[in-house]
């Protein structure tokens, strides 16, 4: 995640504090279905060029769209999600530019009935909660991309429209945000919705996830909004910042200088950390927007319209604020929990078997992570199950095995799947507790370490933990260490 | 030899019974091409040898008994608007003159699945874009009646081809017009079935609110038989219709007694030629002879068809053939500058002019800041004329016209004249902005002996009763059986 302080701290310092920076994003996210959106093409990433088309995606002529209820379902799903008030009749029209990776040089989208409008987003930032209001959810299909050649002086460029017609969400907000913070909050909550939802699997190297900002700024105390610049070509949240921060910093020095901003979009360029003027206002495109006459409309009823609502999960602002309230767990331990759906569910899973959240908590946020960041785990496909950790939690308790010797059952537990039970036997790990057998341990300890005895003898504290340490080497780590304890002074004395 | 004596129904009889053989019939029927084609130019492209080859297949069948499709054997001719796996499809365009589908259009399938023998794709109008078969980006189609004249359009290809005895049946589209209108100026039977009772799914899309594909033949009763055929849901076509298709030839001869015709006021007014005018008024007294009444009405939103439909249809062909760049198939320009201008030569050179007219006119509808005053507005306006005749429907059981204004014009008289030209069509327009159905049956000759068609439209997806009426006037009359005089290379 990127260190949001340090990025508005340096925005803070450049720019002139009497501006407020205006921020709206538009978000596009690529629907986890199957099947394209107006034919039965697979979606799937990474294929050949050209692999996953057929003439409806290619838009030869004579073909027809059939639209894809499924991705209509996840887009309703967004909408309702984001609070959206839902069009009761919703279509498609075509939106018309020139482009090489359109194949119909239109885009099936929506304009004049958008599914959802009216909606909002409640986030959390910096402790509080924030909303965002949501323009509009729409549905349309994605363009293809365009492969340039790497030769230099190449008159050529290739068109792979493999991703021609996957079905694609477009979340418009409204300029509601005034600070990175809120942006970065934005944009990590919206995120989460769509993965909680499953109507996307959000990821942004992929593109299956893309935003678009619109940067305006006005003096502080103004309600008259000033003039907006759209920055495209976005491609981590990483840009979204720092391009927004650009600009920020870029409109401002032409206010200083009382310049004007035009209202224009602009290109983010990744690598010179800066952008570039794409075209003016002026310049921008007429789209011709009518409606899509091979595309019924679609009506919603209200029955459709619950089964929608009723599909949808508890969404993670939702469920961080459970997790506070019911189990008692701290703000941060919380957001950690829920920054991954998986994880979510396995601790409520866990939690439904033994009442221990606090434990199960400090097993997942701590150990469980570490293992998937140290192993390089996929965490959407982990071995361990919820049951096999509760039952770890019991074994802890009976005492059976020590803290120290739960962590590698642990390891071996998220490395392999097994029973703890099963791994505790089969490395012969369970806890020592025999009086007899520990004894003779500490007998034999205290007779090979005369000198630390008399360390000890004199006061020196410390020398106890050694030999408990070395009570511990010796049986392996599985002693009783509350047993050895006592036992060492009692043996010793004072 | 010339086949002129037969319907496609008589010759499937013969075909079924042993009389003659498929590769027969075939061989014939292009060796008759081929001596008169040269005068008619009707084809855009011809397939002998895959007609002969199927025709072998179908001849096997039949010898061996099996079981064989309801057109099996019967030639038919395709307009070239209208997508054939494996052959060439243009549109007529310079733009699309090596494009080969990779699919069948759906009622090519089912030709296909029938067993018929696709003898060829016929000419149009570039993109299906005008009324005389004049604004072809290849050839001139001429009227079969009289080499001078247009066969009307955008079908005029398909229309000629029956008319000239080069096929038995064949395909047409009608968006505003082009099935019904070279029908009639052609002496043949074309039929626009509803919007959504056959599959798009294939048509090479013009305006596509508007688009229907639609059925040529010699009579009824074929008429009938070819739409057996095309009818019926398609999951491809979203706007296909999930309506059960009747058997039309079943009762198509039960009669006319009782119906209520209505004859629109609007239609019988100034710019109808008289012997048309007189040709469709007899018609309509050997109507009331047969026992149905004539109902005088009216669909007051008439004179706004034309104006609409060019909003409408233009507004949708000009986002339609934008897929037309020469990035993906078609004709690319050779020498280019740039993306921008490969699309600006691409489609200067590969457009005919009356088509980039119609795209630029489409365009300028739907630009921002005119798309409330022309096609939101137009879009209304078609409402009403819906509305016309969903009132007219209270009245009457079906409505009688002319199909066209006129006979078969000169070839140039028009062409030089849009507007004009636009007016040939002011009769079977509000069909299309309307969706219903409707056919144009033969039903005079003018005096210098060139065809006059009346028009039937009725409700949505009346197409039998249609059918039924037509057949009832057919039955009484001679007109579809007369035959154009045609001389060949060979004489």
């Amino acid at each position: 995640m990127l260190s949001v302080p340090s990025v508005a701290i340096k925005l803070l310092k450049v720019v002139n504090m009497e501006y407020e920076v205006v921020i709206g994003l538009e978000t596009h996210a690529e629907l986890a279905t199957i099947t394209k959106l107006f034919c039965g093409c697979s979606t799937k990433f990474g294929a050949e060029p050209n692999t996953h088309v057929c003439p409806i995606c290619l838009g030869m002529p004579g073909v027809l769209p059939v639209m894809s209820k499924k991705a209509f379902e996840y887009a309703l799903k967004a909408a309702v999600a984001l609070n959206c008030e839902i069009n009761r009749f919703t279509n498609f029209d075509r939106k018309s530019y020139y482009y090489p990776d359109l194949p119909k040089n239109y885009q099936i989208s929506q304009n004049y009935y958008n599914l959802g409008v009216d909606g909002y987003m409640n986030m959390s930032v910096n402790g509080s909660i924030k909303k965002v209001r949501i323009h509009n959810v729409h549905l349309e299909e994605e363009a293809g991309k365009l492969i340039h050649p790497e030769e230099t002086g190449a008159d050529y460029s290739l068109v792979d429209f493999n991703r021609a017609g996957v079905p694609l969400l477009e979340i418009v907000s409204y300029p509601d945000m005034r600070t990175v913070d809120e942006v970065e909050s934005y944009m990590q909550t919206l995120r989460k919705i769509l993965l909680y939802t499953e109507i996307s699997d959000c990821k942004m190297q992929e593109g299956s996830l893309r935003f678009e900002a619109s940067i305006s700024l006005r003096k502080k105390g103004s309600e008259k909004l000033g003039n907006r610049v759209e920055i495209k070509n976005l491609n981590s949240m990483k840009s979204v910042i720092k391009a927004i921060e650009y600009e920020a910093i870029r409109q401002s020095e032409l206010l200083d200088r009382g310049e004007t901003i035009d209202r224009e979009t602009r290109l983010w360029d990744e690598v010179g950390e800066k952008s570039q003027r794409m075209r003016s206002k002026e310049e921008s495109q007429d789209y011709r927007y009518f409606p899509e006459p091979d595309l019924l409309p679609v009506m919603i009823d209200e029955k459709w319209l619950s089964e929608i609502k009723n599909s949808i999960p508890e969404l993670p602002l939702d469920r961080k604020q459970r997790f506070v309230k019911t189990f008692n767990l701290s703000d941060y331990d919380a957001g950690v929990l829920i920054e991954e759906k998986v994880l979510a569910d396995f601790f409520d899973e866990c939690v439904k078997i033994l009442d221990r959240p606090k434990a199960f908590c400090n097993w997942i946020t701590n150990d469980l992570l570490r293992e998937v960041k140290d192993r390089k785990l996929d965490i959407n496909s982990l071995l361990i199950k919820p049951k096999q950790l509760a039952s770890l939690v019991e074994i802890i308790e009976k005492g059976t095995i020590s803290s120290t010797i739960a962590k590698e059952v642990f390891s071996e537990m998220v490395q392999t799947g097994n029973e703890p039970q099963k791994i505790i036997e089969g490395k012969g790990l369970a806890q020592i507790s025999d009086e007899g057998l520990i004894e003779s341990v500490i007998d034999k300890v205290i007779a090979g370490n005369p000198s630390v005895i008399e360390d000890y003898k004199k006061g020196k504290k410390n020398a106890l933990a050694f030999l408990v340490g070395q009570v511990m080497k010796e049986t392996k780590g599985k002693a009783n260490p509350k047993m050895v304890n006592e036992m060492l002074i009692k043996k010793v004395g004072v | 030899m010339r086949l002129s004596g037969y319907t496609a129904l008589q010759i499937r009889e013969k075909l079924l019974s042993r009389e003659i053989q498929a590769s027969d019939l075939v061989g014939q029927l292009f060796k008759w091409i081929k001596d008169i084609e040269p005068n008619i130019h009707a084809f855009i492209t011809t397939c002998e040898k895959e007609a002969l080859e199927k025709t072998v297949e179908i001849d096997k069948k039949i010898i061996n008994r099996q079981k064989v499709g309801l057109l099996a054997g019967i030639p038919i001719a395709v307009k070239d608007n209208i997508c054939t796996k494996n052959l060439t499809t243009t549109c007529a365009s310079k733009i699309l003159h090596n494009f080969i589908p990779p699919y069948d259009a759906f009622v090519v399938k089912r030709l296909k699945e029938e067993d018929a023998i696709i003898i060829g794709k016929t000419n149009l109008d570039e993109f299906a874009m005008g009324s005389s078969t004049e604004n072809s980006g290849y050839k001139i189609t001429r009227n079969p009646w009289n080499h001078e004249c247009v066969p009307g359009g955008s079908s005029g290809g398909s229309a000629a081809a029956v008319a000239a005895d080069f096929s038995f049946l064949a395909l047409g589209s009608d968006t505003g017009g082009s099935v019904r209108q070279p029908a009639a100026l052609c002496g043949v039977v074309g039929i626009k079935p509803t919007y959504g009772r056959v599959s798009r799914y294939g048509l090479i899309a013009f305006g596509s609110s508007l688009d229907q594909i639609g059925t040529f033949s010699k009579d009824v009763k074929d008429a009938a038989l070819l739409l057996q055929v095309i009818a019926g849901y398609d999951s491809y076509d979203s706007t296909s219709a999930q309506v059960p298709v009747p058997d039309y030839l079943q009762g198509i001869e039960s009669g006319v007694k009782g119906l209520r015709i209505g004859i629109p006021k609007e239609y019988f007014a100034g710019g109808l030629n008289a012997e048309v005018s007189k040709a469709v008024k007899d018609a309509l007294k050997l109507y009331e002879n047969l026992g149905a009444t004539v109902v005088d009405i009216s669909l007051p939103h008439t004179e706004y068809a034309v104006a609409v439909y060019y909003i409408v249809a233009n507004a949708e062909a000009s986002s339609n053939l934008a897929r037309y760049d020469g990035v993906k198939y078609g004709y690319r320009t050779g020498e280019s500058r740039g993306i921008i201008d490969m699309y600006c030569r691409t489609r200067s050179e590969g457009f005919g002019n009356e088509v980039k007219r119609r795209i630029m006119l489409g365009n300028y509808a739907l630009s921002s800041g005119y798309y409330d005053a022309y096609y939101l507005k137009a879009s209304k306006v078609r409402n009403l004329i819906k509305s016309d005749f969903d009132a007219a429907f209270e009245k009457v059981d079906c409505i009688m016209c002319p199909t066209s204004p006129v006979p078969a014009f000169k070839i140039g008289e028009r062409a030089n004249n849009p507007l004009e030209m636009y007016l040939s069509d002011i009769y079977t327009i509000p069909a299309n902005l309307a969706g219903i159905p409707g056919i144009s049956i033969p039903c005079g000759f003018s005096k210098t002996g060139l065809p006059i068609g009346m028009q039937i439209l009725a409700k949505h997806f009346e197409e039998k009763k249609i059918l039924q009426i037509a057949y009832a006037f057919e039955r009484e009359t001679d007109f579809h059986l007369k035959k154009p005089a045609l001389k060949g290379l060979t004489g």
